[in-house]
């Protein structure tokens, strides 16, 4: 379940409460996020759609732990990570938070295989827990036979499913993604959704979503959309009412 | 360990611009190493100088001679253990470039003075019996491709004429630093040949060694107390100090090579220095991605500083041993640095420099990456 007016939803895995988000630009001051409340359920997957501007990736920064909020908080499976140290921070970000980008963000020097495994490498696992960990989550994503492949030689449908493959690889609790599709064609950006909607539906995956495609935001379970910084509920998907 | 692979790949990205930097590392450490055995080569004489040694010259000048006489009025002298002379021959071996010392030698005291010259006990005995025999370093009997029982000619330059010796015994050094160029013949041989007004009866120096070191001082005065206000008033001091001052006459030898040398490690500074901070802005999404997926600020800092640690240490070894190397060829000045010898422990400080300035070059760029903010990388990528 998800919901927006904050007066419910106790054991939300998600809670966001009277958050803000201001930024200084000179002597002006932009309020990106004001008063914002979120409840977001296990296993949902909601898409956040709005205007250039409207502060979605701002959100999902502050949602991930990369930016810290004005005012308010956000909780995190019983983790209150607005007051955290940037220390504190990074550790439970490696922990709970998969990030998927609309570059993919895939290290170029880097295969298919190790740049999965670079989350893995902060953990204290054993080199061959590492290589059935990376080989479990590439073939999650369909690309098992792709491991030594570097990102330029593999398309940007694959590169964003080995961005895919590196967010989970660590099962973190949530993932959020940023446009995930923004740089595809329809048909990497179907397979893309249809693999987001898997891992939702087959794993049982928490899945926040910025997009500007409404096409995207249909395969989510839920839709919200952001306008000058409030949050506003919108459609469920049918099947998932 | 495990970041190696992440490591390897990021130092490989640009491979010309590696192969540039490793480069420039060598070279710098190729120059450290011959600067720092030439700076050796010029101290060797005060290195290996004998702690109970001392040296008595004409109070005038070294190249003013001294009696013989007083060889015996030395021994008197308490404190005194032993006493040997020498003199400087200065002839020529074929073509003036072939330059190695030549010392006419007491050969009943040389021994004793020099224990840490080593000769065969049977080539000393043939040396002891043949008046024109001499006694040749192994390095300069290599060099001239001298043989045991050859006939090598000198011409004299103090001493006119053609002087010719039989090699009768080849010395060793008992340490890396003793020098092996030097040419050993009979003071009798010389003595006997020389004309009266050719300082017949006087030596170049003497040597004395003493029974206590402690008491080295006291002898020394006492030394020149003896001779004063004789027609050959003596100065002595310390084999060290003696071979010190020798060293300061050529020149400030060791602030010319820290001139020279720390020109090249402050250009290799900020040569290496605007390398690293190049490859850390060209990664700045990357490095931003890292600190999203979990890297602390810490990681990301050490992560930067291996590579240049990587990149020095590289360079370094290389710079390193091709300096060894080209040391093991030997002197190339022909004669001038007779011990051009790089020692193990210059080759590990060589190291360490380059160490220090892998990481005084990757501290800036580091420090960069460990503060970078992610959503604003993020948002430039």
């Amino acid at each position: 379940m998800v919901s927006v007016n904050g007066n419910n939803h106790s054991n939300a895995l998600i809670q966001v409460r009277n958050l803000d988000k201001k930024y200084q630009r000179g002597s002006e001051e932009i309020h990106v996020l004001q008063g914002l409340n979120l409840d977001v359920d296990e296993k949902e997957f909601v898409a956040f759609m709005g205007p250039s501007g409207s502060g979605k990736t701002t959100l999902l920064n502050l949602l991930g732990g990369l930016d810290l909020p004005s005012a308010g908080s956000i909780t995190v499976a019983g983790d209150e990570i607005t007051h955290m140290s940037a220390r504190k921070l990074t550790s439970w970000r490696a922990r709970h938070v998969g990030f998927i980008f609309q570059m993919y963000n895939l290290i170029p020097v880097l295969t298919a295989f190790q740049n999965v495994e670079m989350p893995l490498l902060l953990t204290t696992l054993s080199k061959s827990e590492r290589r059935s960990h990376v080989e479990a989550a590439l073939s999650v994503v369909g690309l098992a036979d792709r491991m030594p492949h570097y990102p330029r030689q593999l398309s940007g449908g694959q590169e964003q499913r080995v961005a895919i493959a590196r967010a989970i690889v660590s099962d973190p609790t949530f993932l959020l993604c940023d446009e995930p599709t923004g740089d595809l064609d329809r048909h990497s950006a179907d397979d893309i959704l249809n693999l987001l909607e898997h891992l939702v539906e087959g794993f049982g995956k928490t899945i926040l979503m910025v997009t500007h495609d409404p096409r995207a935001a249909e395969r989510a379970k839920v839709v919200l959309h952001l306008d000058k910084g409030v949050l506003i509920e919108g459609q469920k998907r049918a099947d998932s009412l | 360990m495990k970041f190696f692979p992440f490591l390897l790949a990021n130092l490989l990205r640009k491979k010309v611009r590696f192969t540039m930097t490793i480069g420039s590392f060598t070279v710098a450490l190729f120059l450290y190493c011959l600067l720092a055995t030439i700076d050796a080569s010029f101290k060797q004489g005060v290195e290996v100088a004998g702690a109970d040694r001392l040296v008595v010259i004409n109070k005038t000048s070294i190249i003013q001679p001294l009696p013989f006489s007083y060889r015996e009025r030395l021994m008197q002298l308490p404190g005194v253990k032993h006493v040997t002379y020498a003199i400087w021959f200065g002839g020529i071996y074929q073509s003036e470039k072939n330059f190695f010392p030549q010392m006419v030698i007491d050969v009943k005291g040389h021994r004793q003075m020099y224990p840490e010259f080593k000769i065969p006990e049977k080539q000393w005995e043939a040396f002891l019996k043949d008046k024109e025999g001499c006694i040749v370093g192994r390095k300069t009997l290599e060099k001239y491709g001298w043989k045991l029982g050859g006939r090598v000619p000198l011409r004299g330059t103090i001493w006119p004429g053609t002087w010719e010796f039989n090699i009768r015994g080849i010395y060793e050094g008992s340490r890396n630093e003793d020098d092996l160029t030097q040419f050993w013949f009979h003071y009798d041989f010389l003595d006997e040949r020389r004309p009266p007004e050719f300082g017949k009866g006087t030596v170049g120096w003497y040597m004395v060694k003493v029974q206590n070191i402690d008491r080295a001082a006291a002898v020394v005065a006492a030394i020149d107390k003896r001779f004063a206000n004789s027609a050959y008033e003596t100065k002595t001091d310390t084999e060290k100090s003696f071979a010190a001052d020798f060293v300061k006459q050529i020149g400030n030898i060791k602030l010319i090579m820290l001139s020279v040398g720390g020109v090249v490690f402050f250009t290799l500074l900020l040569v290496t220095g605007s390398t690293m901070s190049m490859s850390v802005r060209e990664r700045t999404g990357e490095l931003a991605t890292l600190k999203t997926i979990g890297y602390s600020d810490i990681t990301v800092l050490l992560l930067v500083m291996a590579e240049s640690l990587t990149i020095a240490l590289i360079g370094g070894i290389i710079g390193v041993l091709s300096g060894k190397l080209y040391t093991l060829i030997g002197d190339p000045t022909g004669g001038l640095l007779p011990t051009f010898y790089l020692a193990p422990p210059k080759m590990v400080s060589g190291l360490w420099l380059a160490l220090l300035i892998g990481m005084l070059s990757g501290i800036l760029p580091a420090f960069f990456a460990m503060r970078l903010k992610i959503v604003e990388a993020l948002r430039r990528t």
